[in-house]
């Protein structure tokens, strides 16, 4: 009897740390609803229903043209949804502009201004995300080995700096100001395998933080399941997988993206 | 092959962002083009036979000139003319034989405006000419002599377009022989104009131009031929960079941070250097109005506008096009729209400060001359800087900043449509004005084109909220215009 209510008091308490744990990673900080985009009568994307919770690092996987891009830029509010909405943090993001103070984005070098240096920039960046100059300065100081001394204190506008270099400077511009949503599109294009896994620790790190999520795309398939928690396959503007990510996430997806 | 390029051409032109998207803006500036086109023609019958009025012979007192013409021509050949460049990388690696692509990009610049706007003159010209009984052959030949200096000028501005601030030189060069010839120290036009004169007078004169421009094209050929390589002529000039802090503007919050940048984007992009060129060039406007009394009394308010306003004609024209690379990163950032517009408007207003202040040289005309200039300012700040910022939001030509390319890269600043399209910013005023001298008091129209521009600066928050509205309606257009790369 008393054993009996002894296992009965256990369960409850387990539903008691089950529901809260539930709570904590039911935040939901992106809300896609019925998000539909059309280009001249095509649908290049078409999602009914995807949640972001809280502190997930999310990957989105696809082929060209799968749609991975054109939801970043509707995200961002860069280009408008032809039906649905896209709530970042509650708030609609083609309604209100309030998103923007703890959204950190880069998608390509469009988002890079040639004729400053690199310093300048970050700089810049701080400035309108209301950071001092030793704050910057703190977090490049951080993230000096990512540079590989190739950036900072080099003499050189952004517009002459390599592709792989503009995407390094771009890559941490994002971080300044401590951000809640990071959206990186393609961050492993173009860098060589030193900074790349350079890139995968800075991104799991991210990761590890409760308060931050991460949304990264990608073409590699490998590169997407060593850091992220879960995975969203697009296929044609459409979702066509949506795994959390396991030892086996890298064959079922490999196997899928195969003809 | 050659049927590829233009071809090629052909889609560059009309997949362009700035065809088509505007039609009204194309119809207007085509109208203002045949008006100039007209214009040209004109004076091209017309000055014949108002020479000869004035009792001189037309075609050695054209003779004259044409050292200065000519020169000119060049002037403003090194400062506008942009040299069409193919889009050669990709080429290179093609089937095309190298000797091609040299031939068809120089064959291009040979169909530019600015060398069939000279016909527009010299052809009514030399035809008003011969039905005066010139004789025909020598007209003929005159007339082949004068288009193979034209095509010359169009050469040299090919090779001589490497060199930064050559044409400083001829602005010098010109003046030089104008003051002197008005000094009576040196008369150079007494050496060209029998050599212009004898293209007619002697036949066989004029293949001396002639074999003159086989020469530079055949070196302007090999020059570009030679430099047809990833890191020579096609290679990207990389300055040495240095971090300006310039920390003072600190004290101004969001502003501050917009108009250092600002002041960057000047200071090292070769485009936005050649605006602020060009806006004290502006500065000396009105000397064609003020120390010419033949110019009606109404032009005058017409100078005192231009005279303040160059930076914000050439520059504020662009806004928000001098952010085009960059945009996307502008509206994900945490920036409100007035912040960036309102450094704008700040930067304009500054200029406009500044040049006022330059002007104050005017005062040599007397005190008048000078309070017609800083009405203008007033007008330029309260109405104008609105009206440039409203604009822009049209404007949804990319500006390419960081093309400071080597042989082949269009490094030219300024369009010319442009500055077309501010001559409405100056009918209101030219308005104004000629309701107070129609009243015969010059002061009232003075005080009526102040007062507009007073309203305007009182309304600005009304007109800010107008043009940011503007802005957000057009944000999606515009990213995606400036999306595409000239």
């Amino acid at each position: 009897m008393l054993i009996n209510k002894k296992v009965k008091m256990c369960q409850f308490d387990n539903q008691i740390i089950l529901s809260i744990r539930n709570l904590k990673s039911t935040i939901k900080m992106i809300q896609v609803n019925q998000l539909i985009k059309n280009y001249n009568g095509t649908t290049v994307l078409n999602i009914e229903n995807l949640e972001i919770p809280k502190g997930q690092s999310f990957g989105l996987v696809g082929n060209n043209g799968a749609g991975k891009t054109t939801f970043f830029s509707l995200l961002l509010d860069l280009i408008q949804p032809s039906k649905g909405s896209i709530h970042n943090n509650n708030i609609q993001v083609n309604t209100s502009e309030n998103w923007k103070s703890f959204t950190g984005s880069f998608l390509d070098e469009s988002f890079l201004i040639g004729y400053l240096t690199p310093e300048e920039y970050f700089y810049f960046i701080g400035d309108l995300r209301n950071q001092n100059k030793a704050d910057v300065d703190a977090l490049l100081a951080q993230h000096e080995e990512f540079f590989n001394g190739e950036i900072l204190k080099n003499k050189k506008y952004l517009r002459d700096l390599s592709k792989g270099n503009q995407k390094k400077v771009g890559i941490i511009a994002t971080l300044i100001g401590n951000p809640e949503v990071i959206i990186l599109d393609e961050p492993f294009a173009n860098l060589d395998p030193t900074t790349v896994s350079r890139l995968k620790k800075i991104i799991k790190d991210l990761a590890d933080n409760p308060n931050v999520t991460v949304l990264v795309s990608s073409h590699d398939l490998q590169h997407t399941v060593e850091v992220c928690d879960r995975i969203v396959a697009l296929n044609k503007g459409e979702i066509v997988k949506d795994i959390k990510t396991s030892k086996e996430t890298l064959q079922e997806l490999e196997s899928f993206f195969a003809v | 092959m050659i049927k590829k390029f233009i071809y090629l051409e052909w889609k560059a032109f009309i997949r362009s962002a700035s065809f088509g998207k505007n039609l009204t803006m194309k119809i207007i500036i085509g109208f203002l083009m045949i008006y100039f086109s007209l214009i040209f023609i004109g004076m091209g019958v017309g000055a014949f036979y108002v020479l000869k009025d004035m009792k001189l012979e037309p075609l050695v007192t054209i003779n004259k000139f044409l050292i200065y013409y000519f020169l000119f021509d060049l002037i403003i050949r090194l400062l506008l003319q942009s040299i069409p460049v193919l889009n050669i990388k990709p080429l290179l690696v093609l089937p095309f034989k190298k000797p091609t692509i040299v031939h068809f990009s120089l064959g291009k610049t040979v169909l530019s405006f600015f060398n069939w706007v000279h016909a527009l003159f010299f052809i009514p010209f030399s035809v008003v000419l011969i039905l005066n009984r010139y004789d025909v052959v020598g007209i003929v030949f005159w007339h082949l002599g004068i288009m193979a200096i034209i095509y010359i000028n169009n050469f040299l501005n090919i090779i001589l377009s490497n060199i930064d601030k050559l044409f400083v030189v001829f602005v010098v060069i010109i003046l030089a022989l104008a003051g002197a010839q008005y000094y009576k120290l040196f008369d150079i036009t007494t050496f060209t104009t029998p050599f212009f004169q004898n293209f007619y007078d002697i036949e066989g004169v004029f293949l001396i131009p002639i074999l003159v421009l086989i020469v530079l094209h055949a070196f302007t050929f090999k020059y570009f031929k030679k430099n047809l390589y990833l890191d020579a002529g096609l290679s990207v000039k990389q300055d040495i960079a240095s971090t300006e802090n310039l920390t003072w503007l600190n004290q101004f919050g969001t502003l501050g941070t917009f108009l250092k940048n600002d002041i960057k984007l000047i200071k090292r992009n070769k485009r936005s250097k050649t605006t602020i060129f060009m806006s004290f060039l502006f500065l000396f406007y009105g000397l064609i109005f003020f120390a010419n009394s033949h110019q009606p009394a109404v032009m005058h308010i017409f100078a005192g506008i231009f005279v303040s306003g160059g930076f914000l004609f050439v520059f504020g024209q662009f806004v928000p096009s001098w952010d085009s690379s960059y945009y996307q990163l502008l509206m994900t950032q945490n920036v409100p729209y007035r912040g960036y517009i309102t450094s704008k408007w700040w930067l304009i207003v500054i200029a406009t400060f500044i040049s006022t202040i330059l002007a104050s040289f005017y005062l040599f005309y007397g005190w008048e001359v000078y309070l017609t200039i800083v009405v203008g300012a007033i007008y330029n700040i309260g109405v104008n800087s609105h009206l440039v910022l409203l604009g822009g939001a049209f404007t949804k030509t990319p500006i390419d900043l960081s093309n400071a390319g080597g042989a082949f890269g269009d490094k030219k600043a300024f369009n010319v449509n442009a500055m077309l399209l501010s001559l409405p910013k100056i009918l209101l005023p030219l308005a104004l004005y000629s309701i107070g001298l129609y009243l015969n008091n010059k002061n009232l129209g003075l005080g009526l084109v102040a007062g507009a521009g007073v309203l305007g600066f009182i309304f600005r928050d009304k007109v800010f909220s107008l043009i940011e509205k503007r802005y957000k309606i057009e944000k999606y257009s515009t990213i995606n215009a400036y999306k595409q790369k000239s």
